[in-house]
C-alpha cells in the first residue's frame, strides 16, 4: 500500500462539494460504500412494501371495506411479497454481506470489486423496472397497473391471455435481472471468503459470520438460477409463444410450481442464515463469552445448507402429490427442525452464565431467539401434510411465515444494524430510542402476527380482498390492523434514531462494545484499504488476544 | 489500533489460499449448472408429450460431426493454455484460433440444423412441446457457446496484438473452464436430445 493513501483523512470529505461526493458514490467500487448503497437502497423499498402490508391491513380491518378495489388488493399483495423478499430482504443480507465479511476476515476489499459494482446496480435496476409496471404496465392498454398475480406467479396466471399488458412481463423481467446480480454478488461473497482471508485465519478460525455468509452465497448460486431458468420459461412462453406451462398444449402448470419452490424454500435460508450470523456474532459479546459449540454451528448451518434443497414441495400439499412424495417432504422439512434447533441451544448456551448486556441489539437477538423457535414450531406443524390440507393457504400460514421473515429475520437485522451502525457511520445510536423502537414494534409484531394465527385456524384464506360479518373473524383483523400502528411507530423511531444519530450522535471509539473480531480493529468509519497493515491472526477471536496477551485463545483452541 | 499483527511470519510464508479467478468461475459454473439442470429437467418432463407433431424421431438427425468439432475444441484450448503457460505465445495463438474456428463450425451446424427445421420441417418454438423444450435448451447452450466464442475472439485479437503474455496464462486457464463447462454441457444436452429424447 502506498504510504499517500494512509495520509488520507477521512475528514476531508464533508468539505467537498456535494456533486463530487456523489459521483464518487455512483462510481464506487468500495465494498464498504455498496454495502451501505444495497442497505440504503433495500430500507427504500422496506418503507414501500411496508406502505403496501399497511393498505391490504386497513382494506382488511373490517368486514365488507371499500378501501381498495379488489384489483388493487391483488396488485398489493403481489408487490408486497415480491418487494420484501427480492428487494428489501436480499439486497440488506447482500449489504451487510458486502461490508462486513471483508472486513471480518481482514481483507481490503471484496475478490471482484467491479464485479460487485456490477450486480449491485443490476440489484438496483431491477428493482426500478417491477416499479416501472405502475407507470407502464399496461403497455398500449391504458395508465399502467402493477404485477397482481401473486408474489409466486402460479400458471395460467401468467398467461398472456389471463395477464394482459405487460405487468407480468415486468415482474419477469425485475427478477431475472436482480437474479443475475445476486449471482454476482453470491460468486463474489464465495470467492473473497475462500481466497482473501488474513494470513492464519483458517477455515475453522473465520468468524462464524463469515461462515454463514458463505454457506449463503452458495445456496445463492444453486437456488436463484432455477427461478433465473424459470423466469426464461415465462418469457418464451409470454413473448414467443412457447408452450412451458400452456396446458392447452399439453404443458404443465405444476412444473412452474416446482420450479419456483425449488428456488423458493432454500430462499427461506437464504434470508435466515444471514439472520442467524448476525446472532451468533451479537449474542457472545453481550454475553461476554465466546460462542458456544462454534464446530456444531459451522456443521449445523452447512446441514440446513443441503437439507434446504429436499424440502421444496411441502409448499405445494395442497396442490395434490401421490404418498409417496408426500411422505418424502414432510419427513425432509421435519429433519431442517434439528440443525436449527441445535443452533438455538447453542445461542441459549451462549447466553448461559454469562454477564448478559440488555443493549438493543442484544434485546433484538433474545426477540429473535424466541420468536424464530415459535415460527419453527409452527412451521413442524405445516410440515405434516394432513395438517397443511387443511390449513394450508390459509391464514395460518400467512402468520406462520411473517413469523420467520419479521420475528427472526427482520429482528435480527435490526439487531445487526445496531450493533455495526457506530461502526460504519462513526457515530453512536441513542440507546433510549433504539429501546422504544424494540419494545414497540415487539408489541405490534406479538399483536399482528400472534392473533393472526386465529383467523386461520378458523378458515380465513389468505389474498381475499374482503370477508362477510359474523364468521367470527372480525375482531381478529381489527387486533391484527391495530398491531401493524404500533410496528410503523416502531420503524419511524427506528428511522428517526438513524437519522440523528448519524448527524448528531455522539462520535464512538473504534472498539464501543468490547468484541473480539477485526471489524473493530479499524477505525470507524473504517478508511477506504481498511487495514493499514493486513492483519494476522491465530485464533476465532483476534482483539481477545491482542487485549490479554496473559490468556489468548490460541491456547486452547 | 489500527493492525493486529501478533508477529507470526512463519503463519504469512506459508499462507497460500485458492486462486480467486477459479473460484469465481467455479461459482458461475455452478450456478449455470444449476439453469441448465432445470432446463434438461423440463426437457425430460416434456418427453413424448407433444400433442401434435412433428416429433424428434421424425426430424432430428445426430450432431456427430458438430460434436466432434465441439468437444475437440476442449483438447485445443487445453493446448492453447499449456503453451501459454510455457511462454509460447505463437503456439499459443495457433491452437486459440483453432478452438475458435472449431466452435464457429458448431454454430454454423447448429444454424444449419434450425434452418432445416424450422424452414423444412415446420417446428418452431410454439409448434408443439418438443419444439418449445428443444430450441430453447439447444438455443441455451448455443448462447453459451457463441458468448464464449465472443470472449476466445477477445483473446484472439489480443494476441495477434501482441499483448498476450506468460503471465496471462492463469487468465486464460480461467477462460478455459467455462468453455470445457460449455462442451461438458452439450455431452448432457447431447445425450438427452438426440439419444434419450428420440
Amino acid at each position: 500500500m502506498s504510504s499517500e493513501s494512509i495520509a488520507l483523512n477521512p475528514g476531508d470529505e464533508s468539505t467537498r462539494p456535494i456533486g463530487d461526493r456523489l459521483h464518487d458514490w455512483v462510481t464506487t467500487v468500495d465494498h464498504k460504500k455498496l454495502g451501505i448503497m444495497y442497505i440504503l437502497y433495500a430500507l427504500v423499498f422496506l418503507v414501500i412494501g411496508g406502505i403496501e402490508a399497511s393498505i391490504m391491513r386497513i382494506q382488511l380491518i373490517v368486514p365488507h371495506n371499500h378501501f381498495v378495489s379488489p384489483q388493487v388488493f391483488n396488485q398489493m399483495f403481489t408487490m408486497h411479497g415480491t418487494t420484501m423478499i427480492f428487494f428489501v430482504a436480499m439486497p440488506i443480507m447482500f449489504g451487510f454481506g458486502n461490508y462486513l465479511v471483508p472486513l471480518m476476515i481482514g481483507a481490503r476489499d471484496m475478490a471482484f470489486p467491479r464485479l460487485n459494482a456490477w450486480s449491485f446496480w443490476l440489484a438496483a435496476f431491477g428493482g426500478l423496472l417491477l416499479y416501472f409496471s405502475f407507470i407502464g404496465g399496461d403497455g398500449l392498454y391504458g395508465a399502467g397497473s402493477a404485477p397482481d398475480v401473486g408474489w409466486f406467479a402460479y400458471a395460467p396466471l401468467t398467461a398472456r391471455v389471463f395477464s394482459v399488458g405487460h405487468s407480468t412481463d415486468f415482474w419477469t423481467l425485475g427478477l431475472l435481472v436482480s437474479g443475475i446480480g445476486s449471482i454476482g454478488t453470491a460468486a463474489n461473497i464465495v470467492a473473497t471468503i475462500l481466497c482473501l482471508r488474513c494470513p492464519g485465519m483458517t477455515l475453522g478460525k473465520m468468524p462464524l459470520l463469515a461462515w454463514m455468509n458463505l454457506v449463503m452465497a452458495a445456496l445463492v448460486l444453486l437456488a436463484i438460477s432455477p427461478l433465473t431458468a424459470a423466469q426464461i420459461m415465462l418469457s418464451l412462453d409470454r413473448y414467443l409463444g412457447a408452450h412451458f406451462f400452456d396446458t392447452q398444449a399439453g404443458g404443465s402448470a405444476v412444473i412452474w410450481m416446482h420450479f419456483f419452490w425449488i428456488f423458493g424454500h432454500p430462499e427461506v435460508y437464504v434470508l435466515v442464515i444471514p439472520a442467524f450470523a448476525f446472532a451468533s456474532e451479537i449474542i457472545p459479546v453481550f454475553s461476554r463469552k465466546p460462542i458456544f459449540g462454534y464446530p456444531v454451528m459451522v456443521a449445523a448451518t452447512v446441514t440446513i445448507g443441503f437439507v434446504s434443497f429436499t424440502v421444496w414441495a411441502h409448499h405445494m400439499f395442497t396442490v395434490g402429490m401421490n404418498s409417496y412424495a408426500n411422505s418424502f417432504f414432510t419427513i425432509s422439512t421435519m429433519i431442517v427442525g434439528v440443525p436449527t434447533g441445535i443452533k438455538i441451544f447453542n445461542w441459549i448456551g451462549t447466553m448461559w452464565g454469562g454477564k448478559i448486556q440488555l443493549k438493543t441489539p442484544m434485546l433484538f437477538c433474545i426477540g429473535f431467539l424466541f420468536q424464530f423457535l415459535i415460527a419453527g414450531l409452527t412451521g413442524i406443524m405445516l410440515a405434516v401434510a394432513p395438517f397443511d390440507w387443511q390449513l394450508g393457504n390459509s391464514y395460518f400460514v400467512v402468520a406462520h411465515f411473517h413469523y420467520v421473515i419479521v420475528g427472526a429475520i427482520l429482528f435480527a437485522l435490526f439487531g445487526a444494524f445496531y450493533y455495526w451502525f457506530p461502526k460504519m457511520s462513526g457515530r453512536m445510536y441513542n440507546e433510549t430510542l433504539g429501546k422504544w423502537h424494540f419494545w414497540l414494534f415487539l408489541i405490534g409484531f406479538h399483536l399482528t402476527f400472534d392473533f393472526m394465527h386465529i383467523p386461520g385456524l378458523l378458515g380465513m384464506p389468505r389474498r381475499i380482498y374482503t370477508y362477510e360479518p359474523g364468521r367470527g373473524w372480525d375482531t381478529w383483523n381489527l387486533i391484527i390492523t391495530i398491531g401493524v400502528l404500533f410496528q410503523a411507530a416502531g420503524i419511524l423511531v427506528f428511522v428517526g434514531n438513524l437519522l440523528w444519530s448519524r448527524l448528531r450522535g455522539p462520535a464512538c471509539t473504534t472498539d464501543p462494545w468490547d468484541a473480539w473480531t477485526l471489524e473493530w480493529s479499524t477505525s470507524s468509519p473504517p478508511p477506504e484499504y481498511n487495514f493499514a497493515t493486513i492483519p494476522v491472526v491465530r485464533s476465532r477471536r483476534p482483539l481477545w488476544d491482542i487485549k490479554h496477551p496473559e490468556d489468548p485463545d490460541w491456547k486452547y483452541e | 489500533m489500527s493492525s493486529t499483527s501478533l508477529a507470526s511470519s512463519s503463519i504469512e510464508s506459508e499462507w497460500v489460499l485458492p486462486s480467486r479467478g477459479r473460484v469465481g468461475m467455479f461459482c458461475l459454473i455452478a450456478a449455470e449448472s444449476a439453469i441448465f439442470t432445470i432446463f434438461v429437467v423440463a426437457y425430460i418432463y416434456y418427453i413424448g408429450k407433444s400433442l401434435a407433431g412433428p416429433m424428434p424421431k421424425d426430424v432430428l438427425e445426430l450432431p456427430i460431426f458438430a460434436t466432434i468439432c465441439l468437444l475437440s475444441s476442449s483438447l485445443t484450448i487445453h493446448f492453447a493454455v499449456g503453451a501459454l503457460r510455457n511462454g509460447k505465445s505463437g503456439i499459443f495463438g495457433i491452437w486459440w484460433f483453432v478452438t475458435i474456428a472449431l466452435g464457429a463450425i458448431f454454430l454454423v451446424e447448429t444454424g444449419r440444423e434450425w434452418y432445416h427445421l424450422i424452414f423444412e420441417k415446420g417446428l418452431t418454438i410454439n409448434t408443439n412441446l418438443f419444439g418449445t423444450t428443444y430450441f430453447s435448451l439447444v438455443g441455451l447452450h448455443a448462447f453459451h457457446v457463441t458468448v464464449g466464442l465472443i470472449g476466445l475472439a477477445i483473446g484472439m485479437v489480443l494476441a495477434l496484438l501482441g499483448k498476450v503474455r506468460q503471465e496471462h496464462s492463469e487468465r486464460a486457464d480461467v477462460f478455459s473452464l467455462y468453455w470445457h463447462f460449455v462442451d461438458v454441457v452439450w455431452i448432457v444436452v447431447f445425450t438427452v436430445v438426440y439419444i434419450i429424447g428420440r
